[in-house]
C-alpha cells in the first residue's frame, strides 16, 4: 500500500498507518511528512485542555457531534499519559466517544505521551498534519489531564479551550501563571455542581486583572457536557474566537510561529541524533563520558569541540 | 521505537468488566499501549476502533456466552478492513469445548478464568507481528 497516495484518496487504514509510522519514528515517516505537507493547512485545530476528570473527552464527544451536524468532518487526537516506569499506557478517552466510532466522518486516534511532559506527545503536531492532509475540517487535540504548566497545546492549536470544574481551589489558584493564561475560551463543566457560579466570578476577576488583555476577552461558558447543556453556546464562543483571530491577523501570526517551531523541532532532533550517532559510531561517546567523569574535562568544553569539529 | 498497541474490548451485552480492566492494567505494566473502549461494543465498533488505532492486538473479553457468534464476527470484519496481521485473542467464561471452533475461526488463543496475567503478556510478546 502506498500510504501517502491512499491517505490522500481517503483510505482510513492508510491514515492510521501513517500516524503509526510518525509515532514510532519509522524510517519512512520523514518521507511521508514531506509528501503530506503540501496538502496541509486547511483544518481548524481546536485544543482542549484542563485537569484530569474535568470532562474533556465527554465535551469533545459533544462538540464533535455538533460539528458533524453542521456537515463538517472531524479528526480527534486524544492523549493520555505514558508510564515513566514501564512505558505502558491506558488510553481511555475513546470510552466517552464510542457513539462516534461508526460515523465515517470522524476519525479518533489515541496517543500516549511517550515521555513528553507538556501535555501532548512529541508527535502530536505531525499526527494533526496527517489528519489535515486527509481532509478533516476540524481537528480536536485533547491533552492529557494537566496540572498547572503543561501548555504545549497553544503551540499546536488555533484556538485553545480550557475546561475547568468547580471545587478545585480558591481564587489564588486563579491568579497563578500557567494553563489559565492560555485559554482563548473557558468552559466550566459540571456546572450543576456546587461552586460553579463562584468559579465563574473568580475567573472573571482574573480576566479583569489581565494586563496583557487584547481586544479578545475569553468568554466563560457554564456547561453540563453529559447532558448536552451549553454546547451550542460553547461552539459559538469557539467560532467567535476563530473569526476574531482570522480578522486580526493573529491566526496568520500563530501559524507563522508554528511553522518556525516545526522547522526548529525537526532541525534540533535531526542535528541532535546526527551528532549523537556519530559520537557513538566513532567510540568518542564513551571516551568523552570517561573524561568528564574523571574531571579531566567538562561537558561544556566537549560540546564546544564537537560542534567545532562536526558543524564546519 | 515501535510500541505494541492492544485494543481491549468488551463485545456483547454483559456488564462485567473487572476481568478486562485487570488484563488492561497488566498489559500496561508490561509496557504496552492499551486502548480500552469500555462495555457493550458491537463487533463493528471494535473493528473500526482497531483500524483507527492501528493496534497490533485485539483482546476481547466476554462473559455472556455470546462468544461463538461475536468473536468470529470481529475476525471477519478486521480482515475485510485489510487488518489481516492483527493478533486476536479472547478471554472470559468460555467452555473448553468451544475453544477449538474459536481457534478455527481465527482467534489465536483463548484465556479462561484463573489464567495468570503473565501468560497473556508472554503470549502477546511471542506472537505479535
Amino acid at each position: 500500500m502506498d500510504i501517502v497516495e491512499e491517505l490522500l484518496k481517503g483510505n482510513r487504514l492508510a491514515l492510521s498507518r501513517a500516524i503509526t509510522a510518525i509515532e514510532n519514528e519509522y524510517d519512512e515517516a520523514m518521507d511521508i511528512m514531506k509528501k503530506l505537507y503540501p496538502h496541509t493547512g486547511h483544518a481548524f485545530v481546536l485544543g482542549i485542555t484542563g485537569p484530569p476528570g474535568a470532562g474533556k473527552s465527554t465535551l469533545t464527544d459533544k462538540l464533535a457531534r455538533a460539528y458533524r451536524a453542521q456537515g463538517k468532518t472531524v479528526g480527534i487526537i486524544a492523549i493520555d499519559p505514558t508510564s515513566p516506569f514501564t512505558g505502558g499506557a491506558i488510553l481511555g478517552d475513546r470510552i466517552r466517544m464510542n457513539g462516534l466510532t461508526m460515523d465515517e466522518g470522524v476519525f479518533i486516534r489515541s496517543m500516549g505521551t511517550r515521555g513528553s511532559l507538556g501535555g501532548l506527545s512529541h508527535k502530536t503536531a505531525d499526527a494533526v498534519k496527517a489528519m489535515d492532509a486527509f481532509g478533516k475540517d476540524i481537528i480536536f487535540v485533547e491533552t492529557v489531564g494537566v496540572g498547572q504548566s503543561e501548555v504545549d497545546i497553544v503551540k499546536a492549536a488555533d484556538t485553545t479551550m480550557v475546561v475547568l470544574i468547580p471545587g478545585m481551589g480558591d481564587d489564588i489558584q486563579a491568579i497563578k501563571a500557567g494553563i489559565l493564561e492560555i485559554g482563548d475560551v473557558f468552559t466550566i463543566n459540571k456546572a450543576d455542581h456546587d461552586g460553579a457560579d463562584k468559579l465563574v466570578r473568580e475567573m472573571n476577576m482574573m480576566l479583569d486583572l489581565d494586563g496583557l488583555m487584547t481586544d479578545w476577552r475569553p468568554p466563560i461558558q457554564k456547561v453540563i457536557a453529559s447532558q448536552n447543556e451549553g454546547i451550542t453556546e460553547t461552539i459559538e464562543n469557539i467560532e467567535k474566537h476563530f473569526k476574531y483571530i482570522s480578522e486580526n491577523g493573529i491566526l496568520t501570526k500563530r501559524r507563522t510561529e508554528r511553522s518556525k517551531n516545526e522547522m526548529l523541532d525537526v532541525l534540533h532532533s535531526n542535528i541532535g541524533s546526527y551528532i549523537t550517532n556519530k559520537l557513538v559510531e566513532t567510540g568518542k561517546m564513551d571516551e568523552y563520558v570517561e573524561q568528564i567523569k574523571a574531571r579531566e574535562t567538562d561537558p561544556y568544553t566537549v560540546v564546544s569541540n564537537v560542534m567545532k569539529d562536526m558543524l564546519k | 521505537m515501535a510500541k505494541v498497541r492492544v485494543l481491549v474490548a468488551k463485545p456483547g451485552l454483559d456488564g462485567h468488566d473487572r476481568g478486562a480492566k485487570v488484563v488492561a492494567r497488566a498489559l500496561r505494566d508490561a509496557g504496552f499501549e492499551v486502548i480500552y473502549t469500555g462495555l457493550r461494543q458491537t463487533p463493528e465498533q471494535i473493528a473500526e476502533a482497531a483500524l483507527q488505532e492501528d493496534v497490533n492486538v485485539v483482546a476481547m473479553s466476554i462473559l455472556s456466552g455470546a462468544h461463538p457468534h461475536l468473536f468470529p464476527k470481529v475476525v471477519n470484519l478486521l480482515r475485510e478492513k485489510g487488518m489481516d496481521d492483527v493478533l486476536i485473542i479472547g478471554g472470559g467464561v468460555i467452555p473448553e469445548t468451544d475453544i477449538p471452533a474459536l481457534k478455527e475461526a481465527g482467534i489465536a488463543e483463548v484465556f479462561t478464568p484463573g489464567t495468570p496475567t503473565g501468560d497473556i503478556v508472554d503470549f502477546i510478546k511471542a506472537n505479535v507481528k
